[in-house]
């Protein structure tokens, strides 16, 4: 142990860090301001950059277009807002939240069964398999997935094939002519753009309604099951109240990404605007920044009412 | 329905199997369209097969520019993500301060608002402050949603982290800064890697943001976006999709392979 | 004695809560000293200040005479044996051991020779390439023990140090840190909520009570003449009597404490006094029997040898003591 005697005698140790550990015995010192300085970098990206553009852009919903010159008036007015409620700018709004409450309700129905599946069943290899099977798709680019849609539902493509091998092309073309969900073709219709958007938003349904499932303890279904209760009431009475939230939750993404979207209805569907296609154009060619202002204020709004009602249901305890 | 020898209902089987198909579906026939010869339609059944794309895209100059951009700004975005989330991380997790929340929901914000009011304030914002479009602008509006992955990731290993095993290196002599170099940092280093990797499939896959903040210079997704607007040559599209799916994916499966020890940040994230 | 520690009148407040309050301490060098108290006591709270890990909010702390305020735990000459050991789970044994060494720029060769003679002195010689996680919970208190002595700091403090371990490790555990003291001299400040563990291993106790200190003294003054119930009945569950009782017994109407095996019992075949009661509990703790005894709406506690003449249950008793056995505690209320 002689070795280990050759230590400082003194019950205080010099710094022998130079500036570096005077530096670090100052911010021991003074931790709030340790603090201060670890927040400081991102407090001035997010706080100042972003935080300050969004609330730029909030303000300029608040000035108007003037109709002849074209500039933009720099007086506080709620005349911008009132353009909003416009028929043809109704529409849009009505349009995009009718698009984003179908592909809600959609991405449920189909998530559901796979997020059941993964959540109680599927063990071991499956258990991968089913995870890579979910995150492959919702990591793959966002991009690529839209094109897959495309390639899928041209005319001379996957889909209309697969009709016309099984002779249901009377099918497709009775479901095309049906008004407002039909069109020339499944491109350049609403159930198009629908389909493309259930697509890249239902993975973002299925994780939290699986996290929602996986906390459900298996001995509350065992002790169901011993109380006399058949596997339909389990799942009605116990696991479906149980998991409500995670649909919840899984609901706020798919509401807002559709919501919020403005090139899937772009490349496939039909010329009717939705709310980010009218954000772009109006802050574009038509350089009515106001406008476009108060456009992304509704669906920050929706959002906003959407999100105090699922915090209500206790939607965020399963994120 | 016991819960040890758990069967699915055939009914159950079918509609996940359904859902898994429709959800994979698409992806393999990114794949295969990428070895189809046709050149002008989307046809199926393909005519035939060739690997002639695939020389044509190499030789194709746009195409590499807009890689070489998009792993440009990937790779900057990550590193300022990394410092901003890992630092607002150590800060938020270290501490208990008043407005501790409200920095948690500052964070979260640039990916919970939709892609395009990020894009259209950073853009009015330039255009106010009279900042022309550049790489630069590109790669604030990246960093900025890519700061959320590194932090949901750091956060949640610094919370795995036991406090008292900081004021252990602390108590052996060691300051601030050896803390962090010799204790803290190792045992963050994988939940880094993997919020990297994420931040950088991110960036590398953002379309709606960098429309609002790029000016004449085109990252790959905004190149798949004009091709898909108004396509030039499909075949070359096709082979280019492929290659996106392939290196978005890889990241990810790397961040899972790094993140298997419970944080589940991988499955945590929205873009 | 020097003085290896010293608080004067120090108070570390939360708040509303005050987790220390007014202590004022003095640990002699080379001393083997147990901080004793039931939870949320404050004796932790002492420790962390004494580490640095906390800043007193008044009074002054002084280690080896210098004042310490305001000086980080990384300057601090004091190393600290953490209740759940916080090893580093990213490094093995000898890097752990070594860490502080490192921290130091001690060359290689010299680190790994002290890492290695600090390991030996707890007993885990050739321990070096394994994981913390290999580790069982014995000796991972062992390596985090063999990381805070490496250093040969001026005083070693241990945070309940035996509580993850079990009763026999701790018994054989509490043998060895006392001749670990030993051997190297150092100070040891521990803290414990382990009555038996602070009596038998330390030369001093200190009993802490809603952040006061209570009581300072050797194991024996603390157990036979401890100044307040609390001290009584938390050291070594003594009876305490109240001030009603003892008047009638000793003629002074105070609080006192009366030891469980300084009662002895004298059969009484209906006799009657102050000191005659009905035995309503006994449990057998082998080489001796403890009794509960109710003695005109007082229950004590007796503890007597095991064998055939203790007393069945309903039994009739007498019970007597040394009048020195009864301790007259100094709070009257």
């Amino acid at each position: 142990m002689s070795a280990i005697a050759a230590s400082s005698s003194s019950a205080i140790l010099p710094n022998q860090r130079g500036w570096l550990g005077a530096l670090s015995d100052r911010f021991w010192r003074q931790p709030k301001l340790f603090v201060f300085l670890l927040l400081l970098p991102a407090l001035l990206w997010l706080g100042i950059v972003y935080v300050g553009s969004l609330f730029a852009l909030l303000l300029q919903s608040f000035f108007s277009i003037d109709e002849f010159s074209g500039l933009i008036n720099y007086e506080f007015t709620l005349k911008t807002y009132a353009e909003l409620l416009r028929p043809q700018n109704l529409d849009v709004i009505l349009r995009t939240v009718s698009m984003a409450a179908a592909v809600t309700l959609a991405s449920a129905l189909i998530a559901f069964p796979i997020a059941y599946m993964a959540a109680r069943y599927a063990r071991g290899k499956w258990k991968a398999l089913f995870y890579l099977g979910i995150m492959l798709p919702l990591w793959a680019s966002y991009l690529v997935k839209v094109y897959a849609w495309k390639l899928i539902l041209a005319k001379e493509g996957i889909l209309n094939w697969v009709f016309e091998q099984l002779h249901l092309t009377w099918l497709l073309d009775a479901w095309l002519s049906l008004p407002v969900i039909g069109g020339n073709s499944l491109s350049i219709s609403y159930t198009g753009t629908f389909l493309v958007f259930l697509y890249v938003w239902m993975p973002y349904m299925i994780l939290p309604i699986q996290a929602a499932i996986e906390r459900v303890p298996t001995n509350l279904l065992d002790a169901s099951s011993d109380l006399g209760a058949t596997p339909m009431q389990t799942f009605w009475r116990v696991i479906f109240p149980l998991a409500l939230p995670g649909i919840v939750a899984g609901s706020i993404f798919t509401f807002s990404l559709t919501l919020g979207d403005y090139i899937i209805p772009q490349i496939i569907g039909t010329s009717a605007f939705f709310i980010g296609q009218a954000v772009y154009a109006h802050q574009g060619t038509a350089g009515n920044i106001p406008l476009a202002a108060a456009f992304t204020v509704v669906p920050i709004v929706i959002m906003g009412l959407y999100l105090w009602m699922a915090k209500r249901m206790g939607a965020f305890d399963a994120l | 329905m016991r819960s040890d020898t758990p069967r699915a209902p055939w009914g159950l089987k079918l509609a996940a199997g359904a859902g898994l198909f429709f959800m994979l579906a698409p992806i393999a026939l990114i794949f295969l369209y990428a070895f189809s010869s046709e050149e002008r339609t989307y046809q199926w059944p393909p005519p035939g097969l060739t690997l002639k794309w695939f020389a044509v895209t190499w030789n194709r100059p746009d195409v590499w520019q807009a890689l070489t951009l998009s792993v440009q700004v990937a790779a900057i975005s990550t590193a300022i993500a990394l410092v901003l989330g890992t630092l607002c991380a150590a800060a938020v997790s270290g501490t208990r301060f008043f407005g501790r929340e409200t920095i948690s929901l500052l964070v979260i914000l640039p990916i919970a608002l939709p892609g395009i009011i990020t894009g259209i304030s950073l853009r009015s914002a330039f255009s106010l402050m009279e900042i022309p479009f550049s790489f630069w602008t590109i790669v604030l509006g990246h960093a900025t949603f890519c700061i959320v992955v590194v932090y949901n990731n750091a956060v949640a290993r610094f919370r795995r982290t036991s406090g008292s095993m900081i004021e252990a290196a602390m108590d052996l002599g060691a300051d601030k800064f050896q803390t962090f170099r010799h204790v803290i940092l190792p045992n963050i280093g994988t939940a880094l890697l993997a919020g990297g990797m994420l931040a950088f499939a991110l960036s590398f896959d953002e379309v709606i943001v960098t429309t609002f903040t790029a000016g004449q210079q085109q990252t790959l997704p905004i190149w798949m976006l004009e091709e898909l607007v108004r396509p030039r040559q499909r075949p070359v599209t096709n082979v280019v999709a492929m290659v996106v799916v392939i290196v978005t994916l890889l990241p990810i499966l790397l961040a899972f392979y790094f993140s298997r020890g419970g944080d589940q940040t991988v499955a945590g994230m929205g873009k | 004695m020097t003085s290896a520690v010293s608080l004067q009148t120090v108070s570390r407040h939360f708040g509303a809560v005050r987790a220390l309050d007014e202590v004022d301490l003095e640990v002699g060098e080379g001393e083997f000293f147990a901080m004793l108290g039931p939870s949320g006591s404050g004796k932790t709270t002492c420790l962390r200040l004494i580490a640095g890990f906390e800043q007193p909010t008044l009074g002054q702390i002084r280690i080896f005479g210098d004042a310490v305020e305001g000086v980080p735990p990384y300057r601090r000459n004091v190393n600290t044996v953490f209740q759940d050991y916080a090893l580093f789970p990213h490094m093995n044994v000898r890097e752990n051991v070594e860490f502080s060494l490192m921290l130091k720029r001690v060359d290689k060769a010299t680190r790994a020779r002290e890492a290695e003679a600090a390991l030996e002195l707890v007993k885990l010689g050739g321990y070096g390439d394994r994981r913390p996680g290999q580790l069982s919970g014995g000796q991972r208190q062992r390596v985090a023990l063999a990381r805070a002595i490496v250093n040969r700091p001026k005083v070693l403090l241990l945070d309940e140090p035996l509580g993850a371990l079990d009763l026999k490790l701790r018994e054989q555990m509490q043998e060895e840190l006392k001749a670990l003291q030993k051997t190297l001299g150092i100070t040891f400040i521990f803290v414990t909520h382990d009555q038996g563990e602070a009596l038998s291993m330390a030369d001093r106790v200190a009993v802490f009570d809603f952040g006061k200190l209570v009581q300072v003294g050797t194991p024996e003054e603390i157990y036979t003449k401890p100044n307040s119930r609390f001290v009584a009945d938390f050291v070594g569950s003594s009876n305490v009597l109240a001030p009603e009782f003892v008047e009638t017994i000793a003629g002074e109407r105070r609080w006192a404490s009366l030891r469980p095996e300084a009662i002895h019992l004298l059969r009484s075949e209906g006799g009657h006094s102050a000191l005659t009661g009905t035995v309503v509990s006994r449990s057998y703790l082998g080489a001796t029997t403890r009794l509960g005894i109710e003695l005109g709406g007082t229950l004590l506690h007796a503890v007597v040898p095991s064998g055939t003449d203790v007393p069945a249950d309903g039994a009739r008793v007498t019970i007597g003591f040394a009048r020195e056995a009864l301790h007259l505690m100094e709070d009257a209320g």
